[in-house]
């Protein structure tokens, strides 16, 4: 298990360090910082100055080098358009996503479990056809036009909730959050349900695939010659089996959630990550897009890394086995 | 006493160009603790015939017409609550696939204690205490280790050996055992035939034991039935099934054993093959492939008449020449 555990955090910081390469790279090639810093009015002698102060000199090499030092410690520089330190802009952002993200996950795994059991469990009724066909909908149509109907529907006809920013916040220690205030909570529906959509129908339609097939499988025929009861037949021995993949597919997601986090963000104007790389993008902002690629790729790989290890936990036949006598 | 009647069944399978029926009127009689093998070539109709007595026949296959009959009591039509609770119960089952049989994410123990605790009412110590019995009782050496083992530590000899105790571990009266040793080595087959027969014979039990294999009805079985296109064609004590066939069929199945020390003679098979369940031909269903077949056998169906040590659906044999 140690052994495992050491070689998937070497392969995660690898890949890290692949990724902090790109962004680096970002700073090479989207153009020349100084023109953004400086008023258009400014001296050759202050653009040099500047440049200088700032390292921009330097052989690459060591502008890489300080680069992944200094990333690897959490600081990426300042920001080119507000002259804070980006990490702070980040750290100030984190709640808003997170909390979009978890909710929006929760709701897509609450959601689409239960009903691609449903689905999977009565195949022919007129419900299972009816949610095939709306999760066919919901896949297919791309999240910002279901946002922006969402917005139609329940912000500008109805006005039951509202259709953009966070609502009141709590600041709990630097972590301001939207769970504590009832328009928090308010503004957090449609974002979340918009992110969640796709995710549920996915996990639904997952759910209903995986369950049926696992269905057909010799081990749940024996079991129902044993005459165990439909209870047990679906909601333990076929149910365990059928989520085992699921956490894989969702754990994949997840990190898509946080990625798919910016158009939610950008339709809604959601104070978060997202939303702040939109701007930067827009500013040519290069630390602040840099760190968010750095940021989502280290949550990417540590959700991954924690899917495999509880695959370890839930799956007997991937577990270290430590001593099997085997005979005949 | 007799155990199992099967009256008549006709297995129907409703598809778009109209019915198939897999099993086409069968009937016989299994006695309490008999051993009885069904045989026949694939699609005879012998795994439909197994399902129907569990039960289990896949929907949108059904059971036309005919009555599954346990101890004089109707099974067939029975309510699926009540039939679940006789499955396992009174009727056990084992499939061809130790490998696939057993749950993957649950350990024997737990399979064990659970069918156990659904049938017998027993609590979770007191079935834990018999599925530790029943793993010493199939021969599976270290059986207190073994419980809380995980199905893919076991070899597949061992594997069949663990479902062999689920099917037993509720105590049913009879075993369906679909070719039971069919995914297993040669030389792991005799012994776990050997350890479904001990049981068998020790409990009391009756099993079905659905195989294409002669060698394995031999070993094991006391009685054959010999199943063709759907019907019984022959049934007997296996002595005289297998010494002294009856049936056309069955005789063309005994010599298309291999015989050990026959190097160089030529393997006889029966020629052509079963017909298909569409269109069924008036007469026998074996006549094309029959070397005794007379006129009447194109025309006539045969129906079952008492010879040898059983009955034999053939025009050459009762009072129909």
């Amino acid at each position: 298990m140690f052994a495992f555990l050491l070689r998937r955090i070497v392969q995660a910081a690898l890949v890290m360090l692949v990724v902090a390469s790109i962004a680096f790279l970002m700073f090479r090639f989207l153009g020349d910082p100084i023109s953004n810093l400086l008023p258009e009015d400014a001296t050759v002698e202050e653009r040099a100055d500047l440049r200088e102060k700032m390292g921009l000199n330097d052989p690459f090499v060591v502008q890489y080098g300080r680069f992944i030092a200094n990333a690897a410690q959490g600081d990426f520089g300042q920001s080119y358009r507000n002259n804070r330190p980006v990490s702070d802009l980040l750290a100030e952002r984190f709640p808003a996503t997170a909390e979009l993200v978890l909710v929006a996950a929760s709701l897509a795994l609450a959601l689409g479990i239960p009903l691609g059991i449903y689905t999977a469990l009565n195949p022919r009724g007129w419900i299972s056809q009816g949610l095939q066909v709306v999760s066919l909908l919901g896949i297919s149509v791309p999240t910002f036009v279901t946002g922006i109907l969402l917005i139609l529907l329940f912000s500008v006809t109805l006005g039951w909730l509202p259709s953009f920013g966070r609502g009141g916040v709590v600041d709990l220690g630097g972590w301001t959050t939207g769970f504590l205030t009832l328009s928090g909570l308010k503004a957090l529906i449609l974002p979340s349900i918009m992110l969640a959509l796709f995710q549920m129908t996915l996990i639904m339609r997952l759910v209903r695939a995986e369950m049926l097939e696992v269905l057909r499988a010799d081990y749940i025929k024996f079991a129902r010659a044993r005459g165990m009861p439909n209870r047990m037949l679906h909601f333990k021995y076929a149910l365990k089996n059928t989520l085992i993949p699921v956490m894989t597919i969702f754990g994949l997601q997840l990190g898509g959630l946080i990625a798919f986090a910016i158009i939610t963000e950008t339709v809604f104007q959601w104070p978060g990550m997202g939303f702040l790389f939109i701007q930067a993008v827009n500013f040519s902002d290069v630390p602040v897009m840099a760190a968010y690629l750095v940021l989502v790729s280290f949550l990417f790989v540590v959700i991954n890394t924690i899917v495999d290890l509880l695959y370890h936990v839930v799956d007997p036949r991937l577990r270290v086995e430590k001593s099997t006598a085997r005979g005949v | 006493m007799t155990l199992l009647e099967l009256d008549n069944i006709v297995v129907e399978f409703p598809t778009r160009r109209g019915p198939l029926e897999a099993v086409k009127g069968l009937s016989l009689e299994l006695d309490e603790g008999q051993i009885l093998g069904l045989v026949g070539e694939s699609g005879a109709g012998k795994s439909i015939t197994g399902a129907a007595i569990t039960g289990l026949i896949e929907p949108p296959g059904l059971i036309r017409s005919g009555q599954v009959r346990l101890r004089g009591q109707r099974i067939d039509n029975l309510a699926p609550e009540k039939m679940r609770r006789i499955r396992g119960k009174e009727i056990g089952a084992i499939f061809q696939d130790p490998l696939t049989s057993l749950n993957p994410v649950y350990t024997v123990g737990e399979q064990l204690i659970d069918t156990m605790r659904v049938h017998l009412g027993l609590d979770h110590k007191a079935a834990r205490k018999r599925a530790i019995d029943w793993l010493a009782e199939v021969g599976i050496p270290a059986p207190e280790a073994r419980l809380d083992q995980y199905p893919h530590q076991f070899s597949g000899g061992m594997r069949q050996r663990v479902v062999i105790a689920l099917a037993l571990c509720a105590e049913p009266k009879l075993i369906i055992a679909d070719e039971p040793t069919t995914a297993l080595d040669v030389s792991v087959q005799a012994q776990i035939l050997a350890l479904l027969k001990r049981l068998c014979r020790e409990n009391g039990t009756a099993v079905v034991l659905v195989t294409h294999d002669m060698g394995v009805i031999a070993e094991t079985a006391d009685r054959v039935a010999v199943m063709y296109a759907g019907r019984l064609v022959e049934i007997g004590d296996v002595a005289q099934v297998i010494q002294d066939p009856l049936h056309p069929y069955t005789k063309g199945l005994m010599n298309s054993i291999p015989q050990i020390g026959n190097r160089d003679a030529r393997l006889t098979q029966i020629e052509g093959a079963m017909p298909g369940l569409r269109n069924p031909a008036p007469g026998c269903a074996f006549a094309p492939r029959c070397p005794q077949a007379m006129d009447t056998c194109r025309t006539l169906r045969p129906i079952p008449v008492d010879a040898g040590s059983g009955q034999v659906a053939c025009h050459l044999f009762g009072e129909a020449q």
